[in-house]
């Protein structure tokens, strides 16, 4: 029976059904299932056959991104049932994630989210026209690893060196890695304000973020 | 001494993308999204005005619906053509239909220094001298703020650059980077001063404000009450879609027209109702997201279909359209830049879209490069040869000179060649030499179109504002630093 439910996690993810997802992790929640083997061995499996997939040109992002909404949907029923456990699901890292102040463009932001929490990571997105303390104080509440920011706009991209010379005048830089994203980022910009890395896409931000959290 | 203005006009050719039945559907559909889902409008100056005008409005979410007759009757008082008035009023742009003008693009971030060939950071040197060069091509028949200044501060980047413009041409200046109301107070102020007065800038607007949309159905607030200080004053405002397949827009065309139509149509009539009979245009730059990054793609065949069919919805709707066109992906002047800017503006211009932005740029708007700039000038020449279509008549014919060269010999020495053989196109850079000449000195179209912006940087002169004008802007840009 193990097995059968284990196929069946996997095939909601592989095909993006988030209510099928949900629906399962609540089945084997229910017939006392260990949630650690159903996100590992059930879950994630099917994440890893759609990311097979992908790097293979046979599936695009919203295959991608719905695997991963899937994915987050079953992990929020799975999480508090491991925590009651005692246990804890191995994850790569925390990400804290937000278009800056004055911003209101998400989808790129939304994207690398998506993407990050789909490939191991815990990601808590602040949204759009994200204040710098607000970015800040919710990367000291959830212990983040990174802080991830977006911009579209050249005048608001500045937003992004101000929040890291905040974390610099807290002391804080050395915990918290800073990755920077937009259309108007750039090398450059990057160097500029001291920043750890920039992505143009999402798929190179997941890369990024592992190579930051020493495990890419 | 300005230069003349090139456009393509009275064309030959005609592109039919939509059928009038395509456009109603469209258009039904739209009004039913409007009316339905609604668009955000996250301004309170906004939300009031669609309140006070009937439409439904959710001041917590600021998502506004409003009824079809609403978004129609406000839509017929727009003005079907007005003029883009320029410094020298011989450069002014009639929007009327019967124009197709090339822009530059814009806002970049980044530039090819043209002395050095490395990629740096944009500066405002740049934009003066972007400017420049731009002043001196009859292809560029208007500007866009070319790329940021990001040596200027932010809260007043947006005037510095259109100053910056202003003082390197005599073209009209069409700002994409001012998105808030004291700038564009401020910006107002500086193109009255231009003008000659507040009455006279309704009469001649030196300078027009497009503003982006936040797709899908959205807003910036910012940019709505910017768009609304200008239509106050009369400069002509245009929101642009940039709604991308998959990503900010449906996977299907018609429904990404769908969306970026119900956020054009619904901020047009939000100025309407505001301000009847403002001048306005549509604006769109709808793409299709990369299927495997999300990515902004700045081509490819939806590109190039949604640049033929816009014009269709603005035609419909009776206003001038500036579509987005060029805005090659490429990361250098290549195959891919040829494609996508050849087809990209053949379809705007084919249908006949008023302003086409625009040149100069690689790698999605991002990157300024003169040589790119100097090569899609003249992509917009030969489309704008190809849009003159062939005259059928009795000296086109050329029976007398057919009947004089009979079946052997050639027609170089004909009167009649003599007098027809200036139509026929000169490249200046498409490759016709020898293959063997190229073999040796295997340079080519970016190498001249280089030395050619090269050139003109260095020898063109535009005619300078007055020396107080340029005062009283620095004095108007310190006074808006100390109320930011």
């Amino acid at each position: 029976m193990t097995g059968e439910i284990l196929q069946r996690m996997a095939q909601s993810i592989i095909d993006g059904d988030s209510d099928a997802a949900v629906a399962l992790a609540r089945e084997s929640i229910a017939g006392n299932m260990d949630p650690l083997e159903a996100i590992s061995k059930g879950f994630v499996a099917g994440v890893n056959t759609v990311g097979e997939a992908f790097g293979r040109g046979e599936a695009f992002l919203p295959e991608l991104v719905m695997a991963g909404e899937a994915m987050k949907a079953a992990v929020a029923l799975l999480d508090p049932e491991l925590k009651k456990r005692g246990a804890q699901r191995q994850i790569l890292g925390r990400v804290v994630i937000g278009t800056v102040e004055g911003d209101i463009h998400e989808i790129g932001k939304s994207l690398v989210a998506t993407m990050l929490g789909a490939s191991g990571f815990e990601v808590h997105d602040l949204g759009v026209d994200a204040p710098g303390d607000k970015l800040i104080g919710k990367a000291l509440e959830v212990n983040a690893d990174i802080l991830a920011m977006s911009a579209l706009l050249t005048t608001t991209m500045v937003r992004q060196r101000e929040v890291i010379e905040e974390l610099e005048k807290e002391g804080l830089r050395n915990r918290i890695k800073v990755m920077v994203g937009g259309a108007p980022v750039t090398r450059d910009w990057v160097a500029t304000i001291r920043a750890d890395g920039y992505s143009e896409d999402a798929i190179g931000a997941v890369a990024l973020a592992r190579k930051l959290m020493g495990s890419g | 001494m300005s230069s003349r203005v090139q456009s393509i006009s009275n064309p030959k050719l005609k592109l039919q993308i939509l059928s009038d039945e395509d456009i109603r559907s469209i258009h039904e559909a739209t009004l039913r999204i409007i009316e339905q889902v609604g668009v955000k409008f996250p301004s309170p100056r906004a939300l009031q005005v669609w309140a006070d005008a009937g439409a439904e409005v959710d001041f917590e979410r600021m998502v506004v619906k409003a009824r079809g007759e609403l978004i129609e009757s406000a839509l017929k008082r727009c003005p079907p053509a007005y003029s883009l008035a320029a410094r020298d009023p011989q450069q002014d742009l009639p929007l009327d239909g019967n124009h197709v003008y090339l822009g530059t693009d814009g806002c970049g971030v980044e530039v090819i220094d043209i002395a050095s060939g490395q990629r740096r950071t944009s500066r405002l040197q740049d934009v003066r001298d972007i400017a420049r060069v731009g002043d001196a091509m009859e292809q560029i028949a208007f500007h866009w703020v070319p790329v940021s200044a990001q040596d200027a501060p932010a809260g007043t980047r947006g005037l510095h650059e259109i100053k910056a413009i202003w003082e390197n041409s005599t073209k009209h200046v069409q700002t994409e980077s001012i998105y808030s109301v004291h700038e564009a107070r401020a910006a107002i102020e500086m193109a009255a001063m231009i003008a000659g007065g507040q009455r006279a800038l309704r009469e001649r607007p030196v300078l027009s404000l497009m503003q982006c949309t936040a797709s899908p159905l959205g807003h910036d607030g910012g940019s709505l009450e910017a768009a609304l200080l200008a239509a106050e004053a009369g400069l002509p405002t245009g929101f642009m879609t940039m709604a991308a397949c998959l990503t900010t827009g449906p996977a299907t065309l018609a429904g990404n027209l769908v969306v970026g139509n119900a956020e054009v149509i619904a901020g047009t009539a939000l100025l309407q109702i505001a301000y009847p009979g403002a001048p306005v245009f549509y604006a769109a730059a709808q793409t299709a997201s990369d299927l495997r990054t999300g990515a902004y793609t700045g081509g490819g065949p939806e590109d190039f279909l949604f640049g033929g069919a816009t014009n269709a919805l603005s035609d419909f709707y009776n206003i001038p359209l500036s579509m987005g066109s060029f805005a090659t992906g490429a990361k250098e002047p290549n195959w891919q830049a040829g494609i996508e800017n050849g087809l990209s503006t053949f379809m705007a211009s084919a249908s006949m879209a008023d302003m086409l932005l625009g040149a100069g740029f690689l790698h999605g708007s991002r990157i300024w490069s003169y040589a790119e700039m100097m090569m899609d000038c003249e992509i917009f020449s030969i489309v704008q040869k190809m849009m003159q279509g062939i005259v059928v008549d009795q000296e086109t014919l050329a029976l007398e000179a057919i009947a004089a060269v009979g079946s052997s010999g050639n027609f170089l020495t004909q009167k009649h060649t003599r007098r027809h053989m200036r139509e026929i196109f000169t490249s200046e850079f498409m490759d016709r030499r020898p293959y063997t000449e190229w073999e040796a000195k295997k340079d080519g179209a970016e190498d001249w179109a280089l030395s050619k912006a090269r050139r003109i940087l260095a020898e063109h002169r535009p005619v300078p504002i007055e020396g107080k004008l340029s005062d009283e802007f620095d004095r108007i840009i310190g006074s808006v630093q100390v109320m930011a």
